[in-house]
Parts: structure tokens; C-alpha cells; sequence
């Protein structure tokens, strides 16, 4: 295939991937929204204004970053999980499967489309954040490679649990008992400087506390971390995804017999 | 130039499974060639090897020259598939089904809209462009796939199991859509469970049974194996015994019935001839069974005793 024709199949699955999660709105941008609108009420507002001060800010502006970047990680990941295991499941992946598209289109179709989920509901919680708080743009760059590069990570782990799983409850085992915790105890609330030695020692192994700080980084200049180890770890976690992903699609592990 | 060249291709699955056994055998191109076999055989695997949906042991495939490892990309643009199972998303729209197959060979979309008309006007699709594809009913699903196959003009079509499930009037307007598909250059290979289908179409044959060609010829040559043919005769009046001729085997299957078995050295007239000097006159005859199913029993049968065994 010419590179113009793989730039047309890239196209058809991103296109396609974008008209499914906008067709089934109520399910893929309303809930999103309904959450963190919540969040904020309770945390922020309610519970928020007695906290008081976090890390030179009031706690409202604290967590909007944290719980944006929580948006875009759930929605990436959720959007290849479910998309790509229904397409093995129904096997209509043998339409893709059967053309001359090459297994590399095939990844970026998918993790495009995951990533532009992710980024569109991160923008839709942050206009819904600008209700409850002001927010300024420290690092306008770290805070952009921080959305792409976690968006194409947690696109590709979607995917490559959409790879392994073989019934609808494998595609909920790893967001429910795995990624929401890991968010939870990432920082999104509370900054690590907080805890006990133990546990602050324990947090730094959570790779989305590095997301999490480097895009709190971005929006508001402060982070628990190093910002350009945070960056590296995010990087290298999305090559390692990319490679293993190829890897598996190559090999044709659960999709091909 | 064969349409396709397959040599010593093999498949053991992860269970340990043997499903092919070194089959190797070629269709020419603008050919219409039936692979057939019984369930478990080793045809849909072959075909998912042809169709990159199954990954070989060993072997070679080579459609059109190109070959499946080497020429990848070329090769597959080559090839459409039918599969047995409906395998298109059930939520969308017979159109798009069309038009993102299409997308997926590198097809613009405004070509991809012009070929997805034609084919879903040539199957009778067109009027059923905006329905969800889950309301279609099976044999309009399976005409679904037929177009989709045909979306990037493909030089080889490969359809398991087209008609099952259709009905009588359906499938044959299905083989006359193939035939003239065929007529107009494209190699057509065929699996299916119809020997009718695969007898009326089909010019070669290749019958594959526990992983390994058992035959593989064209179709007139495998006819002429039949030493035996059975037929039936309805009588134009009672009989209580049934008449005897030398050499043929006569059965009183009713009172109006005989069956006969027409060795291929004797004469049809001389058994005319021999019934009606006994008085016993034919209104009508049939075939017992499909010529070629008789063959085909003939064929796998003997394999039967070991899997029993098995």
C-alpha cells in the first residue's frame, strides 16, 4: 500500500472510531462531565473550602488539574477497551484483518481515536472547571505533551487489554480494580508531601502520580515531582506500550488463530 | 498465471490439533473451483490461511504471483473474502459497512461511496443503504458480505459457505450472480455443503478431508469416476415383485417405485428395452442422489471407520 492509501485506512478508522463515542454521547461525554461536575461541587466547594491552602493554592484550584487528567485517562483507555474488544468480539476486526492496511495503521487508527476522546473530555472538564475556579496556564507546552502523551498511553493500554480480554468483564477488571485506584492515590487530591515517609516512598512507584504532577505542573507551576523525570517516565511508559502492542498485534495474539 | 498456488501448507493449533497435513493445490486464474469436505476437514482453516485470518505452521501461498510472506500487502489486495459467520459490526449502517472496507485498501471515499452503489445496487442492497445491519435478514446479510468482498475489486473471490441458510429462490439468483462475476474474469473458489452448487457451478474440484487433498481434478473427470449410478423410476402401474435384468441391480422400493443401479459400462436404452419386454413401463426418472455427493461419500468414507476408532 502507497503511503497515501494507509494515510486513507488511518483516516477511516480514526473517522469511524470519532462517529461511534459522538453517537453514543450519553454514554461516552455526558458521564464524564455528570462526575467531575460532582468533584467539584463536593470537593472543591463543599469539603474544599475547609481544607483550606494545598501547595500555595486553595484546594478547588489543587485538584481541577488532577481531575482532568483523570477525565482523559478513564475516557482514553475506555474508548479502545470497549471499541476494540467489541470489534473482536462481533469479528468485524477480520475486516481489517483480511486487508492490506498494515498492523501499525491499525494501532494508530485505534489510539488516535482513544486520544481524541481522552483530549475532548479533558477540555470539557476544564470548561466545566472554569464555573468553580480560575485557572491559568503556567507551561502551556508541558501541560499540551502532558495531555498527548498520557492520552496515547492510556490508549494503547486500553488496547492492549481489549487484546487479552475475552469477555466483557475482562475489559472492566483493569479500570475497576486497577486505574481508579492507581488515579485515586496519584495525587489528584491531596498533595504526596502530605503522607508518611512509607507511603510517599510507595506512591512515587505510581506512574500516574508523574502524570498527574507534570500536567498540575503545566496548569499550575507546582508539582510533588520532578517534572522532566516525570515527562521521561510517561514517555518511556507510551514507548513500551507502543512496542508491546505491535508486538502482539504482529504475533497475532488474540486475533489471530 | 495461477490465481493462486498453495504448497505444502500445514496448521497445528495451539490445542495440538493437525488441521492441515501438507495441502497443496492451484486454481487457475478466471477458474471456478470448489473446495469441498466434510464439517472439520480443514477448509475454513485453509481459508483463513488464504485470507490472513489464521497464521500457518508451514507452507507456501502465493495469489497471483505474489506471495503471502513476502508480497504481503499485494498479495492480500488481491483476494475477497465471504466468511461462513457474519463478521460486520451489527450496529452500523449497510453503507458505511461498504465504504470503510473500502477505506481500509486505501480507497478515497468518493470512489468508495461510487463502487459501495454499484455493488449494493447489483444485490438488490441499495434501498437498505441507511438500516443498522442487524435488521437485515440472513440472506440479505450474506449479500452484504458478498458486496463488501467485492468493494476493492478483487481479482480472487473465496466464499465458504455462501448459500447456507438461503433459500431456494435466493441462492439461485446467487448463482447467477456468481456465474457472471466469474464470466466476467474473476477467479471464484467456493466451499460449500450443496454438492448441487458446487456440481452445477464449478469447472475443478479439490476434496480435502482430515487435512489432506483426497482429490482434486475438474469436475467432469471426477463424474466420469462414478462406476454406479442410481436411479429412480416411477412405473405407470402397480408391480408386486421387482423385474430382473442381468448384471443391474433392480429394488422394489414401492408398489410404483424401482430403484436402479446403472453400471457405467451398460446402456440406459438396453434397461428401457429389457423393463418394457417384462411389461413394466416408466412414466418418469430421477437421479437417486447428487451425482457428485455419491462420489463425494465415496471419497471421505473411508475414513469414517477410523474416526470412529478415534
Amino acid at each position: 500500500m502507497s503511503g497515501n492509501e494507509q494515510w486513507v485506512a488511518f483516516l477511516t478508522i480514526l473517522t469511524k472510531e470519532i462517529r461511534r463515542f459522538l453517537r453514543i454521547w450519553p454514554q461516552t461525554l455526558l458521564p464524564p462531565a455528570i462526575t467531575m461536575t460532582l468533584y467539584f461541587v463536593i470537593f472543591g466547594n463543599l469539603i474544599g473550602s475547609r481544607v483550606g491552602n494545598m501547595g500555595g493554592f486553595d484546594y478547588m484550584q489543587y485538584i481541577v488539574p488532577g481531575l482532568i487528567m483523570m477525565s482523559v485517562i478513564q475516557n482514553s483507555y475506555g474508548n479502545v477497551v470497549s471499541s476494540f474488544f467489541s470489534t473482536k468480539f462481533q469479528h468485524s476486526i477480520e475486516e481489517m484483518l483480511v486487508s492490506p492496511m498494515s498492523n501499525l495503521v491499525i494501532l494508530l487508527g485505534f489510539v488516535a481515536g482513544g486520544m481524541v476522546r481522552g483530549i475532548l473530555t479533558g477540555i470539557i472538564v476544564t470548561c466545566l472547571s472554569l464555573f468553580f475556579t480560575e485557572l491559568s496556564l503556567q507551561h502551556a507546552g508541558v501541560t499540551m505533551l502532558v495531555v498527548v502523551l498520557t492520552s496515547m498511553m492510556f490508549s494503547l493500554a486500553g488496547f492492549i487489554n481489549a487484546i487479552f480480554a475475552n469477555k466483557f468483564d475482562d475489559v472492566t477488571i483493569v479500570p475497576t480494580f486497577i486505574l481508579t485506584p492507581l488515579t485515586y492515590l496519584g495525587g489528584v487530591f491531596y498533595s504526596i508531601d502530605l503522607l508518611p515517609d512509607f507511603w510517599r516512598g510507595l506512591s512515587m512507584a505510581n506512574p500516574i502520580l508523574y502524570m498527574v504532577n507534570a500536567f498540575r505542573y503545566g496548569v499550575l507551576g507546582v508539582s510533588d515531582v520532578n517534572v522532566m523525570f516525570a515527562l521521561s517516565m510517561i514517555a518511556g511508559f507510551t514507548i513500551a506500550g507502543f512496542a508491546f502492542s505491535m508486538w502482539l498485534l504482529n504475533r497475532g495474539i488474540g486475533i489471530r488463530s | 498465471m495461477s490465481a493462486l498456488v498453495i504448497e505444502n501448507l500445514t496448521k497445528t493449533y495451539g490445542s495440538g490439533v493437525e488441521a492441515l497435513k501438507g495441502v497443496s493445490f492451484s486454481v487457475e486464474r478466471g477458474d471456478f473451483f470448489a473446495l469441498l469436505g466434510p464439517n472439520g476437514a480443514g477448509k475454513s482453516t485453509t481459508i483463513g490461511i488464504i485470507s490472513s485470518l489464521v497464521n500457518k505452521t508451514g507452507g507456501k501461498v502465493s495469489i497471483l504471483g505474489h506471495d503471502l510472506d513476502g508480497d504481503r500487502s499485494i498479495a492480500k489486495r488481491q483476494v475477497g473474502v465471504v466468511p461462513q459467520e457474519f463478521n460486520f459490526n451489527q450496529f452500523e449502517k449497510v453503507l458505511d459497512i461498504l465504504v470503510a472496507q473500502a477505506g481500509y485498501y486505501g480507497i478515497p471515499k468518493k470512489q468508495a461511496l461510487e463502487r459501495s452503489e454499484y455493488y449494493l445496487r447489483r444485490l438488490g442492497l441499495w434501498e437498505k443503504r441507511d438500516s443498522q445491519s442487524r435488521t437485515l435478514s440472513g440472506g440479505m446479510k450474506r449479500r452484504l458480505m458478498i458486496a463488501r468482498a467485492l468493494v476493492h475489486e478483487p481479482e480472487l473471490l473465496i466464499l465458504d459457505e455462501p448459500t447456507a441458510g438461503v433459500d431456494i429462490e435466493l441462492r439461485r439468483s446467487m448463482w447467477e450472480f456468481l456465474t457472471e462475476i466469474n464470466k466476467s474474469g474473476k477467479t471464484i473458489i467456493l466451499t460449500t455443503h450443496y454438492l448441487e452448487e458446487a456440481e452445477s457451478l464449478c469447472r475443478r474440484i479439490a476434496i480435502i478431508d482430515h487435512g489432506s487433498i483426497v482429490e482434486n481434478t475438474d469436475m467432469k473427470s471426477l463424474l466420469e469416476k462414478l462406476s454406479v449410478e442410481t436411479f429412480v423410476l416411477d412405473l405407470a402401474s402397480p408391480i408386486t415383485a421387482a423385474p430382473f435384468i442381468e448384471g443391474i441391480d433392480i429394488r422394489l422400493r414401492d408398489e410404483r417405485t424401482l430403484e436402479v443401479d446403472v453400471p457405467k459400462t451398460a446402456l440406459l436404452s438396453d434397461v428401457f428395452v429389457k423393463l418394457s419386454d417384462q411389461k413394466v413401463s416408466v412414466v418418469s426418472m430421477r437421479n437417486k442422489t447428487n451425482r457428485l455427493e455419491e462420489l463425494f461419500i465415496k471419497l471421505v468414507e473411508k475414513n469414517l471407520p477410523q474416526e470412529k476408532t478415534a
